[in-house]
């Protein structure tokens, strides 16, 4: 079942592969032979613009889970320089699958906290696939409020199929955490993005995500509850993702329109495993542009903005009872 | 509804006992007349198991007699996905306002218990599993901010299967938007009192009900943010007996107390006095 699920991407990817390799090759023709085929290239470049329009809920939640999609340590490593790791929650351990710490962002002094998938098999281990435990909630936590002490705008990256079910996750207080970061989060005092780069998994990606401005890459998610999970509770069947992944408007086209995040950022065509340097110099475009705009907002209006901000989503009635 | 809404139908309906003279306890596997059970606020005599209740039930039980006064009563949820699955939601949804006469899962307003006025939030499992959607998220929040500007404690009753997923991302930014109201509740030196009652889970559990300064949870309660079933799932392994349950968060430090429903208002009514008063109006054993 996971494999015809999956399959729909890897039929959009060969369609895209031909495309561009038919456009390379008139490009190659028109330049050895003099003639010009612009017409063609153009129709050509068209119908790759329609078959990306034409993507559906559950094509982009198959890209934003992609293996070669860049994940939080490739934009660490690109838009950031001279980034200094933090780790630990002083209490228990330190998290692998938050990674957190101190960089520049063009000469911007600012912190970082991240979830991380990792890549390779060895790395998604120990990144436990990108869901953390209490401890990365409460290392996360540590870290934004070090940086609102010294008055450093904070940026997270979003990217995490959720917060971990298991037994010492929930023993040590998943929810506590998870509650406490959504509390402290609404009062500091500093600036903080956050961006949607993956997955953005239910309480486990809201828990780093109340920021003054919510950025998505454009072939990201951010849900409730994963296509999958939904699928096997309402529809009583997995296999039934795709059609979960539709009804729970979980695209960063549909958050738009629904006033809960602030910006899209597009990404190459087809999705940004496509071109990893260019997905990471957008979402660098974005964070400076954003953070620009934050610098200098008063500090208590900007707490009360992120305030209203969350304090208006919602979409309720009033019946005569 | 959650999750695990399939495992925990709940007990009054698995039970089946014709007309209602009569209830079968989950616990001890009795039949006790009903009318017993009922004067007992729904706990078995023999076993001590408590029965989910209504949140109607549940404020008779906590609120001195006769001082409630309900809030935002008028609060309904939307469908803002136009979201379907095997029935639309906006169906579902009129079904169980009709079956409830509530518009949404949670009683909001105030109270007196003793002599503190009190900001009061009670869930109804019974109303789409508790699940949290755009209306509860709303109404604990407007209640939270009555607490706040009137410098009331605030007292929220939990139980629920989690997020309403047919509401998406709007029901995730509950989360955030509760836990954001709580936060100035808190600043301004008033009191938070969260009960956990049977079953509380998912998104509601990782926010406002995780987040009282004191926290008490009756007994025997699953409590947890992942459900067991999805934890079995994930792990691969039994779970240990007895986990995710009230007694169970006591032991790992994330929970103040386990206290019978029948002791909850004269618990509550010390909490307040102590931290309102300081002078104690409830007698206490051995004090």
């Amino acid at each position: 079942m996971a494999d015809n699920l999956q399959a729909n991407l890897i039929n959009l990817e060969e369609k895209l592969n031909e495309i561009d390799s038919q456009i390379s090759k008139f490009k190659q023709i028109s330049a050895d032979e003099g003639i010009k085929l612009n017409d063609v290239v153009e129709i050509l470049e068209r119908k790759k613009l329609q078959l990306l329009d034409e993507l559906d809920a559950w094509q982009k939640t198959l890209i934003a889970r992609h293996k070669d999609r860049p994940l939080a340590c490739d934009y660490i490593n690109s838009v950031f320089t001279d980034f200094t790791p933090m780790c630990g929650d002083r209490h228990i351990m330190d998290d692998h699958a938050i990674i957190s710490g101190m960089a520049y962002l063009q000469g911007r002094p600012v912190v970082v906290v991240a979830q991380e998938k990792g890549r390779t098999t060895e790395e998604k281990v120990l990144r436990n696939f990108g869901m953390p435990h209490p401890e990365g909630y409460r290392k996360a936590l540590r870290v934004m409020k070090f940086a609102e002490k010294f008055n450093r705008p904070i940026i997270t990256f979003i990217d995490t199929p959720g917060a971990y079910p298991g037994i010492e996750a929930e023993e040590r207080g998943q929810a506590l955490a998870i509650a406490e970061n959504l509390r402290e989060m609404s009062q500091i005092s500093v600036p903080i993005i956050a961006v949607v780069i993956g997955e953005g998994g239910s309480g486990g990606a809201l828990a780093l995500s109340v920021a003054d401005r919510i950025l998505m890459l454009k072939y990201s998610i951010y849900s409730v509850i994963s296509p999958e999970g939904c699928a096997s509770i309402l529809f009583r069947d997995a296999g039934k993702a795709p059609l979960a992944a539709a009804a729970l408007k979980l695209t960063a086209d549909d958050l738009y329109k629904f006033k809960i995040i602030d910006q899209i950022i597009s990404e190459p065509s087809g999705g940004a495993h496509r071109d990893a340097k260019s997905a990471i110099d957008n979402v660098k475009t974005a964070l400076i542009t954003n953070l620009d705009e934050l610098n200098g907002v008063d500090k208590i209006d900007l707490v009360n903005g992120r305030y209203k901000k969350f304090r208006d989503m919602g979409v309720f009635c009033s019946y005569d009872n | 509804m959650g999750w695990f809404s399939k495992l925990l139908v709940p007990d009054r309906e698995k039970s089946k006992v014709p007309h209602g003279l009569w209830e079968k306890c989950p616990g001890c596997l009795r039949v006790i007349y009903k009318k017993d059970l009922e004067k007992n606020l729904w706990v078995c005599a023999q076993c001590g198991y408590h029965f989910k209740i209504s949140a109607k039930d549940r404020i008779n039980s906590l609120a001195d007699p006769g001082t409630f006064k309900e809030l935002y009563s008028e609060i309904g949820s939307l469908d803002p996905l136009e979201f379907t699955d095997s029935e639309k939601y906006c169906e579902r949804y009129k079904k169980a306002r009709e079956k409830s006469k509530m518009n949404d899962a949670c009683i909001t307003g105030t109270a007196m218990i003793g002599k503190n006025k009190t900001a009061l939030a009670v869930m109804d499992f019974y109303f789409m599993g508790g699940s949290m959607g755009s209306a509860l998220g709303e109404k604990i929040t407007l209640m939270t901010e009555y607490a706040t500007e009137n410098k009331l404690p605030l007292i929220i009753v939990s139980t629920s299967g989690g997020a309403r997923m047919q509401e998406g991302i709007f029901s995730l930014m509950q989360m955030a938007k509760t836990s954001a109201a709580l936060a100035r509740h808190s600043k301004a030196g008033l009191i938070y009192i969260s009960i956990l009652v049977d079953p509380t889970t998912g998104g509601v559990t990782a926010s406002y009900s995780m987040l009282g300064d004191i926290i008490i949870a009756e007994p025997n309660a699953l409590i947890c943010f992942a459900g067991p079933r999805v934890i079995e799932q994930t792990i691969r392994q039994k779970l240990p007996e007895g986990f995710q349950r009230s007694e169970f968060l006591l032991k790992h430090g994330i929970i103040d107390m386990v206290v019978p429903r029948a002791e909850m208002h004269d618990k509550l009514e010390f909490i307040l006095d102590f931290t309102n008063s300081g002078q104690r109006t409830v007698e206490k054993n051995g004090g």
